[in-house]
């Protein structure tokens, strides 16, 4: 069997210096997201606009796609549709061939990392390169992203400062973060400046004007959407917003609920193609890939509804313990638990749906008030299902307990033979292991023994 | 059956649970959140830009030139790149001014831009740029390591619906690009702590025009 949540998180939470670098981090970002929200007095209301806005477009996405795909190439764009990562790999790879570029820039993406553009561009003999400072550190140290909005939350400073050591040729370089952040304009400034094709993604998708939206810190974005002659910019079909308008409510609720700042550094905003400023050529790949499975789902269509601030991951205990990489997605924390099983199937992702305790923080930072909770409870179930449906052993064990529970005489006659079973294992009135395929429940907890005598027992022979 | 064809019948194979009567304007968008802001919007906005690092400053119309000319010595910056249409009465003096249409190799080769810009944002610091008078296209503001950009107070409105509101207008009717810029280039990658200075200008000066 395939590793599973439980598994990774166990290797995860005996990594100290990781457990170190999480709580440091997420930490600080709940107290600066604490600060910029609280000082609104309108931050509910904004909210509520935010989960009515995407529920809209989710109810009606089908107009919202037409209408983008018209003003897109109303805009100078050109827009191409994806069903699955494969299909849209293909398209990126064919639409960078004929430029004849052999290195793209790329912007953050969390929808390219999802497709693993990255590998079917290198596998294509093209050199992708990315320029958000984490999404390089993770490419450099050859690791994978374990946090949505920063990457490298895993690593600290010193650790970044030796592989930059490493890769830069910088024996002297210190692990002071400015000299760290130029130390990587130096490294990618030459790549802007020359590189002819950029890959982006988008935080939104505006279908009235075509516009694009992608909301960033380190001006990588600015410089990939900027410079190259060639943009290709791959949505997931959940990203767009009916009007420019709805921006008001989402350049709001994103950048106090992620980076916990008033307004991130940068934001740009795109529509087509500007004569004389920026890309002549622009793409456009609108991306199923599973995303629809999801939309079918009344409970689990909401998750759609997410814009990717990470601000579940940072208050979630499970994730603040195990971090991102034990979720085995691009999309970690309780925001991935929910989404990953479904673009994926639970029958490859049914692990995540339990990888929490439903103690309900993450629905209660949710900028667009997505109910991880609910559709975790949903997905789990649908998880049992599956397995029980497949897996003979857990059935056969739930309709003994159930026909041993369903009469008295049965039930006592249970407890006796459960008092002799269990004497091998018992210690100081506990059960600490068990064995074999019952080992699951006492992985992380004991399990108390079944009493000498019972209280009906103990009532009778008074 | 094109990709095109197969998603959009996914979607609506999706959303067969939806009533067929429902317009996408059924679904209510409450929208009681701050539109304005009480208060001195100038005031604001020198606060809150301030608190990314940017150094500002409020000056008279008539002492523009010469105050953005000390702001450029005082930073040590000789050549500096600027839109083409910038009035006579901004041009700061003892300085290189280079107006003509640059390509990115130069622009990398300056000390850094000066521009005006489209509106400015109280409530949150920030800077719009939509490619409108005295700006200049985009790699302007972004090449250069160093960004002085002058905002005349009639120029900052107290929200972001505020500016959104004038902002959706300029894109409908031209088209053009938009940047928010809200302080210097900055990353929160290392330890999630913000650090100023990654790809874009890693310095951001402002001058706020007021009347004397």
């Amino acid at each position: 069997m395939k590793s599973g949540f439980p598994e990774r998180a166990h290797v995860a939470l005996r990594d100290m210096q990781l457990r170190r670098n999480l709580a440091l981090a997420t930490t600080t970002i709940r107290g600066k997201r604490a600060a910029v929200t609280g000082e609104r007095g309108d931050w509910e209301e904004l909210r509520v606009a935010g989960a009515a806005i995407k529920r809209r477009v989710l109810r009606h996405l089908e107009d919202y796609l037409l209408q983008f795909e018209s003003s897109v190439q109303r805009a100078g764009g050109s827009v191409h549709w994806a069903r699955d990562a494969q299909e849209a790999n293909e398209i990126v790879v064919q639409l960078v061939r004929r430029t004849g570029a052999s290195e793209v820039v790329k912007v953050k993406s969390l929808t390219t990392d999802e497709i693993g553009l990255n590998d079917a561009l290198t596998a294509a003999g093209i050199r992708p390169i990315e320029t958000d400072l984490a999404e390089l550190i993770c490419q450099l140290a050859d690791e994978r992203p374990s946090h949505i909005l920063v990457p490298a939350i895993h690593k600290n400073r010193v650790e970044i400062r030796d592989l930059f050591r490493r890769e830069f040729g910088l024996p002297d370089l210190t692990e002071e973060p400015t000299e760290l952040a130029g130390a990587a304009r130096a490294y990618l400034r030459e790549k802007f400046l020359s590189t002819a094709v950029a890959v982006s993604g988008a935080n939104f998708a505006v279908a009235e004007s075509g516009s694009i939206c992608v909301v960033e810190s380190e001006g990588n974005g600015r410089f990939c959407t900027t410079l190259p002659e060639t943009l290709i910019t791959i949505v997931g079909i959940e990203k767009l917003v009916p009007t420019l308008n709805d921006l008001e409510v989402f350049l709001q609720l994103l950048p106090r609920s992620s980076t916990g700042e008033r307004m991130n550094p940068y934001t740009s905003l795109w529509t087509g193609v500007a004569p004389g400023d920026g890309p002549q050529e622009f793409h456009v790949v609108l991306l199923d890939n599973g995303r629809t499975n999801v939309l079918a789902d009344e409970v689990g269509r909401q998750t759609l509804a997410c814009i990717r601030c990470s601000a579940c991951l940072n208050v979630c205990p499970v994730y603040e313990r195990t971090g991102g990489h034990a979720y085995g997605s691009v999309y970690p924390g309780p925001i991935g638990a929910i989404l990953t099983p479904q673009l994926v199937g639970t029958a490859e992702a049914g692990s995540l749906p339990f990888a929490s305790s439903l103690c309900g923080a993450c629905a209660e930072v949710c900028p667009v008030k997505i109910d991880i909770p609910q559709v975790l409870v949903h997905l789990r179930g649908r998880a049992i299902r599956e397995r029980t449906a497949a897996g003979a052993g857990e059935r056969m064990m739930m309709s003994a307990a159930g026909w041993a529970l369903a009469g008295e005489r049965r039930f006592r006659w249970a407890r006796r033979v459960g008092r002799l079973v269990q004497r091998p294992f018992v210690r100081e009135n506990k059960i600490e292991r068990l064995p074999g395929g019952l080992s699951g429940w006492t992985m992380t907890r004991d399990l108390p023994a079944m009493p000498r005598r019972s209280f009906r027992e103990w009532w009778n022979g008074r | 059956m094109t990709a095109r064809d197969v998603i959009l019948a996914r979607v609506a194979e999706g959303l067969r649970d939806v009533p067929t009567g429902e317009l996408a304007d059924d679904i209510d968008v409450p929208r009681d959140y701050f539109r304005t802001v009480e208060g001195d919007a100038v005031e604001r906005f020198i606060e809150r830009i301030s608190a990314y690092k940017t150094t500002v400053k409020r000056v008279a119309p008539a002492d523009l030139a010469q105050r953005s000319a000390e702001q450029l010595r005082s930073r040590g910056l000789g050549r500096i790149a600027i839109p083409p249409d910038l009035p006579d009465e901004w041009l700061p003096s003892g300085v290189k001014l280079l107006s003509s249409a640059l390509d990115v190799q130069a622009l990398d080769a300056v000390d850094g831009a000066l521009t005006g810009c489209a509106l400015a944002i109280a409530e949150t610091g920030t800077i719009v740029l939509d490619g409108g008078a005295r700006q200049g296209r985009r790699a302007l503001s972004l090449v250069p390591d160093y960004h002085l950009c002058i905002v005349d107070e009639q120029q900052i409105v107290g929200t972001v619906p505020e500016a959104i509101d004038l902002i959706a207008a300029s894109v409908r009717r031209m088209l053009r690009p938009v940047t928010f810029i809200s302080g210097p280039s900055a990353t929160s990658d290392i330890e999630l702590a913000r650090v100023e200075g990654v790809h874009g200008p890693r310095t951001l000066d402002v001058l706020v025009v007021s009347p004397a």
